[in-house]
């Protein structure tokens, strides 16, 4: 009884320091996670840093619309990064726009880990039929591409943020299925598991309070590149007029709207909102690429 | 191997029956065509007229009914914007998304396994990490937003190449294609190297692994101490090796490529099967739609019954059907 209480508290912490000595020994993914941060800051505090809100038709003016970056009006309004068609300042309405991204893109990882860990964990420790029809599915799922099982959906539900989302964690879940199913059946079959099933816990007990944070390095490193993969998603699906609706712009939609535009000359509508969508993408994938090699068995040291 | 075939057949039907009746319902369930195929002033018996000419009026499960025994004959409705068999527009756009997709793997091959070689010959020299991020970048890089910057720098920049559409085609062998014409090959070019990029990075990746496990086994080693040149153990031993998995990969890529056209063309207006669904969508021009995605599932199934076909070709130990 007593060993079973304390060994996971003794060792939570020296289980990540050691991860996080070893992930700043690369400056690269350092800066990567800094930029990260900040984005997420951006995005968290966006209303309060734009300089406007620029989906209040009060702040916005008509004849300021289509002013290149580091204009000042006679009125004194300065536009560092320029403003649109509709005399919305760029940079307040990439914070709005990060802001969208993001959220969507971590809603959408968040609820496709829990979808794929429950799933992907419960075949390994059931195991038979359940879960070979469970693999099954996964095989099929991860036999379409992304873009166009995403594509199919919205074709079929219109758009809309929660609609996007869905489609996002039906295409996405299979990967983290498909990881942590392959960690559960190496630990299933280990002591602290048999332990718990003789101490008569519950089976849900079992999966989601022993097995589940023994299977988590898999799922951190694939969960990073599927945030990364899902603001991509649905900065495409957005692009394409499928994913957000105009009263929810994400950065894809800005861009779109930059598209329009672009070929009379107004480049800083659809590039700035891109770059922004770049770095975060990138930063984010450093970070993935990172955490996979240390938190790779096989590069352990 | 009959057994296999015969469970992937049943496997099929039941899928393509399943996405039919969500296809079915999920478009059929949802807007009314007649409301936006008449213009605003018709009149009420106009209205009843077109919707019995378009079956709307019938019960659901009976338009069901006839939309799936038409799709058995190859009839997936007809078009409600251009008037023509839906399977007929689809098929006639074809040739063109798979010439992009095809050029565009043609270019990440060409570029990207040079790349990923010197890389892999070389691990942790400068140009290594350099190729190494900027493959990252690769994956990295938003494909709509990529095809944008293309256009601003060599269309609106430069001005050196054509921003959309497919250009002139001719005949080369009684296809119709790019290739054929100078104008062709000019259209060809960006949204090529759009849809290309993402696969660059993959062969990149690809190959400089490929290329560091192959150098130090023991093949290479007996080369060299019989006196073969560096030149003909890459150009010949380690290329032919490394040769084999990087096109099976890339086979199987072909399907993911297509899916991605549909992004390159909406930019580009290429006239491919993916701006057509995309403007279908829009258009809300049911048919097609449906058509598009009954194809589409189809074609995926296609491939990746080939795929696994071409595993147990390629590596004996991959056994068909059962369970390993």
């Amino acid at each position: 009884m007593t060993v079973a209480d304390t060994a996971p508290a003794k060792a939570a912490p020296s289980r990540w320091r050691p991860v996080w000595e070893e992930f700043s020994e690369s400056p690269g993914a350092v800066i990567a996670l800094v930029v990260c941060i900040i984005l997420l800051l951006a995005a968290v505090f966006g209303p309060w840093l734009a300089p406007q809100n620029p989906y209040d038709l009060t702040e916005i003016s008509f004849f300021d619309s289509r002013l290149p970056p580091l204009s000042t009006t006679p009125e004194g309004n300065f536009y560092l990064l320029g403003t649109d068609n509709q005399g919305r300042d760029m940079f307040s309405a990439m914070l709005y726009g990060l802001r969208t991204s993001l959220f969507v893109g971590v809603a959408a990882g968040v609820l496709a880990i829990a979808v794929g860990v429950s799933l992907g964990l419960t075949a390994a420790y059931a195991g038979g039929a359940f879960d070979a029809l469970m693999m099954r599915l996964v095989d099929f799922m991860l036999g379409f591409p992304t873009i166009l099982v995403a594509l199919m959906m919205l074709a079929i539900l219109g758009q809309g943020t929660e609609k996007v989302i869905l489609a996002l964690v039906v295409v996405q879940w299979a990967y983290f299925a498909r990881a942590v199913r392959a960690t559960g059946l190496s630990e299933r079959n280990k002591e602290y598991v048999e332990a718990a099933r003789s101490l008569g816990l519950g089976h849900a007990r079992i999966i989601f309070g022993h097995l589940a944070p023994n299977c988590m390095p898999p799922v951190i490193v694939i969960g990073t590149m599927q945030i990364a993969s899902a603001i991509s998603a649905e900065a495409t699906l957005s692009f394409l007029g499928l994913g957000l609706p105009i009263t929810e712009p994400s950065l894809g939609l800005l861009i779109s709207n930059g598209f329009n535009v672009m070929l009379a000359g107004l480049y800083w509508i659809s590039v700035f909102p891109g770059l922004l969508l770049l770095v975060l993408i990138f930063a984010i994938n450093i970070v993935g690429d990172r955490l996979r090699e240390v938190l790779n068995p096989r590069n352990a040291r | 191997m009959a057994v296999f075939l015969l469970r992937r057949f049943l496997q099929t039907l039941a899928v393509l029956l399943l996405v039919s009746l969500v296809v079915f319902l999920g478009l059929y369930a949802i807007g009314n065509p007649a409301e936006i195929l008449l213009p605003d002033d018709a009149t009420a018996a106009e209205r009843d007229a077109a919707i019995r000419a378009l079956g709307l009026d019938k019960p659901i499960w009976v338009q069901y009914g006839v939309f799936l025994g038409n799709a058995l004959t190859g009839d997936l409705g007809t078009s409600f914007v251009y008037n023509t068999p839906s399977i007929t527009l689809i098929l006639q756009r074809f040739p063109a998304t798979l010439e992009l997709a095809l050029s565009a793997l043609l270019i990440a091959i060409f570029i990207g396994a040079p790349l990923g070689l010197y890389a892999g010959l070389k691990p942790g020299t400068r140009l290594d990490r350099a190729i190494v991020t900027g493959s990252i970048l690769g994956f990295s890089l938003p494909n709509f937003w990529q095809g944008l910057m293309l256009i601003l720098i060599f269309s609106i920049g430069l001005g050196w190449l054509p921003s959309s559409g497919r250009g002139e085609t001719g005949m080369i062998f009684g296809i119709e294609t790019s290739f054929a014409t100078w104008d062709g090959i000019r259209h060809l070019v960006l949204p090529a190297t759009n849809l290309a990029l993402f696969k660059l990075a993959l062969v990149i990746r690809l190959t400089r692994a490929q290329v560091r496990e192959t150098m130090p086994l023991d093949f290479v080693k007996f080369a060299r101490a019989k006196g073969v040149s560096e030149t003909r153990i890459l150009g010949v031993h380690v290329s032919k090796t490394i040769a084999a998995p990087i096109i099976t990969v890339l086979g199987m890529e072909l399907g993911s490529v297509i899916a991605f056209a549909v992004i390159t063309e909406s930019i580009f207006a290429w006239p491919g099967m993916g701006k057509l669904i995309i403007d279908s969508i829009h258009k809300l021009d049911r048919p097609v739609v449906a058509a598009y995605l009954l194809v589409i599932t189809f074609m995926f199934i296609l491939i990746n019954l080939v795929v696994d076909l071409l595993y147990t070709v390629l590596d004996p130990r991959v056994r068909l059907g059962g369970r390993t």
